[in-house]
């Protein structure tokens, strides 16, 4: 019976591989196995780059120890939960974006302007298939880092999530990095060399950072900075991982509106980077 | 290394000769071909044809349209007007399996980031349907020995050596080579050339692009010629633009007191800055005789004799340089 299964994959496999007449439209590997075997490659391209390192995996942790180093065992934050309790959320939202739109917006500039991305136009894979496997990457990079803030957190300073939390948390940060993929996408269409890509996002998120609730508890700001941040997505991740965490939470800890303005953002990206998306480099020969 | 395969078509058009009819359908087949952005018609009715196993070399200055043809052909730009068919589709509404049969190297690209050449051409064998193994393709293009080193450590000629491969692996019918050595050095120009020679060994039709005329006499079976967005010539490197057609150079350094020319020589003698003669001569043998037999009466040599055709550099600069300003 075994053998015979084995026989039939067997013949299968070879009927695929000669299939070229019978199929002349279709890849030569079903969807999801090309946009895993593309995630595959960009990932290693991803862990052995210093600075993607640096920037989306140890930054957030460098930023934790200070920020908990600085403000110890003080009561912050709307919910007055102690720093460390605070901090973990907050830095793994600034882990999610280092991860899905910092360094996806270098590397998607730079790969455009190398004439990367137009090389693997010229093959038959098709374009979405690389959107998706370097989208699929940056998640999983995000979900990664933020494990490790969430591991730190919990090993170094005994900040535990309450257990019926553990589902939104897990489906914020996917979420969460699902959208700024989109958004970074839409950015990389505005930036014209690989060159200005690293210092746009930074002028980008670190203001945001700033008022959103990442560095500093959001209730220590004027009212009219706080409405500020709200018309941005960075605070409303922060705000739906700092609900999550919060201890006193009951319940699923899921905040809705949160999630929807990073749905209506990640709308917005969709439609500019649908529009606007270049595969050539933008300063193209004529 | 010139082979013509066919027989050297003297008319300035880049089609075959009428007796084609018979041979198979063109791999690129293009006719009136125009492309206008804005005011300006970068591309103005170009015909051209490439044949099966074909090496084909498209010359021309930069801004000549050179590039916007190429990648029209590529599927990358969309065309004003014209009738355009690579490998029997038209490329602007091919899909997958058309790429699948397509191989492209750009002007400009670099590895890609992180990966090492082998991982390189796995990445990109995944995206074909029946990709030539790595360990092959690395062969061909002579790169086995830095299979392990990241493709951004590679040199100049390494990593066009590596873009060759990565239109390779997916074992395409047609290869668009675009400007494959600029910025090489000598030896790496001599590697690169031995890897598109190689090409013709397996029966690929290459489109070549470039501005070094030695690179397409040595390669090319065929020539056309793009100046302000028209094909000015076309042919074999030996026929091209009626360069076995145009007068031989016979240059030499009379002796101090050699006395004047004989007379039949004196209408071709154009005197050089340093001394010596040249002749323009539509008859070099007969000329050449003449002159031997001038100089050994008088009971001297020319050791420095020299009779050349023109060169490929010498028909393309002729063809590039004309004043084209004065055209509607």
């Amino acid at each position: 019976m075994i053998l015979l299964l084995l026989r039939l994959i067997r013949a299968l496999g070879s009927r695929r591989s000669t299939a070229r007449p019978e199929d002349p439209d279709g890849p030569g590997r079903g969807p999801i196995a090309l946009v895993a075997h593309q995630a595959r490659y960009d990932l290693l391209g991803i862990l052995r780059d210093r600075q993607a390192r640096f920037f989306t995996m140890v930054l957030p942790l460098i930023f934790l120890v200070i920020f908990v180093g600085i403000f110890g065992n003080d009561r912050v934050g709307p919910e007055h939960v102690k720093a460390s309790t605070y901090y973990v959320p907050g830095l793994t939202a600034m882990a999610v974006i280092a991860g899905s739109f910092v360094n996806l917006v270098i590397s998607i500039t730079a790969q455009r302007e190398a004439g990367v991305l137009k090389r693997r136009r010229a093959t038959p894979v098709p374009a979405w298939v690389i959107i998706a496997g370097r989208a699929v990457t940056a998640i999983a990079v995000s979900v990664a880092v933020s494990a490790i803030l969430l591991a730190v957190g919990r090993v170094a300073y005994g900040v535990h999530m309450p257990t019926s939390t553990i589902p939104a948390v897990a489906v914020t940060i996917v979420a969460g990095s699902a959208a700024f993929c989109v958004l970074a996408y839409a950015l990389s269409t505005a930036i014209g060399s690989a060159d200005s890509a690293q210092p746009t996002t930074q002028a980008v998120m670190l203001p945001l950072y700033f008022i959103s609730g990442v560095f500093i508890p959001n209730p220590n700001l004027p009212g009219w900075l706080q409405d500020v941040a709200r018309v941005f997505p960075v605070q409303h991740l922060a705000a739906a991982l700092h609900h999550a965490y919060d201890p006193s939470v009951r319940g699923a800890g899921l905040v809705w509106s949160d999630l929807g303005m990073l749905a209506a953002w990640a709308a917005v990206g969709l439609l500019v980077a649908l529009r606007r998306f270049a595969w050539a480099p933008a300063a193209a020969p004529a | 290394m010139i082979t013509t395969p066919e027989t050297p078509s003297k008319e300035p058009v880049a089609a075959p000769p009428p007796d084609a009819a018979a041979a198979p359908e063109p791999v690129i087949a293009v006719r009136g071909l125009r492309k206008r952005y804005g005011d300006l018609e970068a591309v103005r009715g170009v015909d051209l044809e490439v044949h099966r196993g074909e090496i084909f070399a498209f010359l021309g200055p930069n801004g000549a349209g050179k590039t916007t043809v190429v990648e029209i052909l590529e599927g990358f730009r969309e065309r004003t007007a014209g009738a355009v068919t690579v490998l029997g589709t038209d490329p602007a509404h091919a899909g997958g399996a058309w790429r699948d049969r397509v191989g492209v190297v750009l002007q400009e690209s670099s590895a890609e980031p992180g990966l090492t050449v082998r991982e390189c051409l796995e990445l990109y064998a995944g995206y074909y349907r029946a990709p030539r193994p790595i360990a092959e393709t690395l062969a061909l293009v002579g790169l086995t020995a830095k299979a392990d080193t990241p493709g951004e450590g590679l040199s100049g000629g390494q990593r066009r050596r590596l873009d060759v491969a990565l239109a390779l692996v997916g074992d395409p019918e047609l290869i668009f080579l675009d400007e494959p050595t600029t910025g090489f050095d000598p030896s790496a120009r001599r590697a690169a050339w031995d890897v598109v020679a190689g090409l013709r060994s397996l029966g690929k039709t290459v489109f070549l692009t470039t501005h070094y005329m030695d690179e397409a006499e040595r390669l090319a079976d065929r020539i056309a010629v793009i100046v302000d967005g028209e094909i000015v010539a076309a042919g074999t490197p030996a026929t091209l633009g009626g360069r076995d057609r145009m007068d031989a150079r016979i240059r030499f350094s009379p002796p101090a007191g050699a006395g004047p020319l004989p007379a039949p020589l004196q209408p071709l003698a154009e005197p050089g800055a340093d001394g010596s003669v040249t002749l323009r001569s539509e008859s070099p043998l007969a000329h050449v005789g003449v002159l031997a037999g001038w100089a050994l009466g008088r009971g001297f040599d020319l050791p420095d004799l020299d009779v050349r055709r023109p060169t490929l550099e010498d028909v393309y600069l002729s063809l590039t340089t004309t004043d084209r300003k004065d055209r509607p």
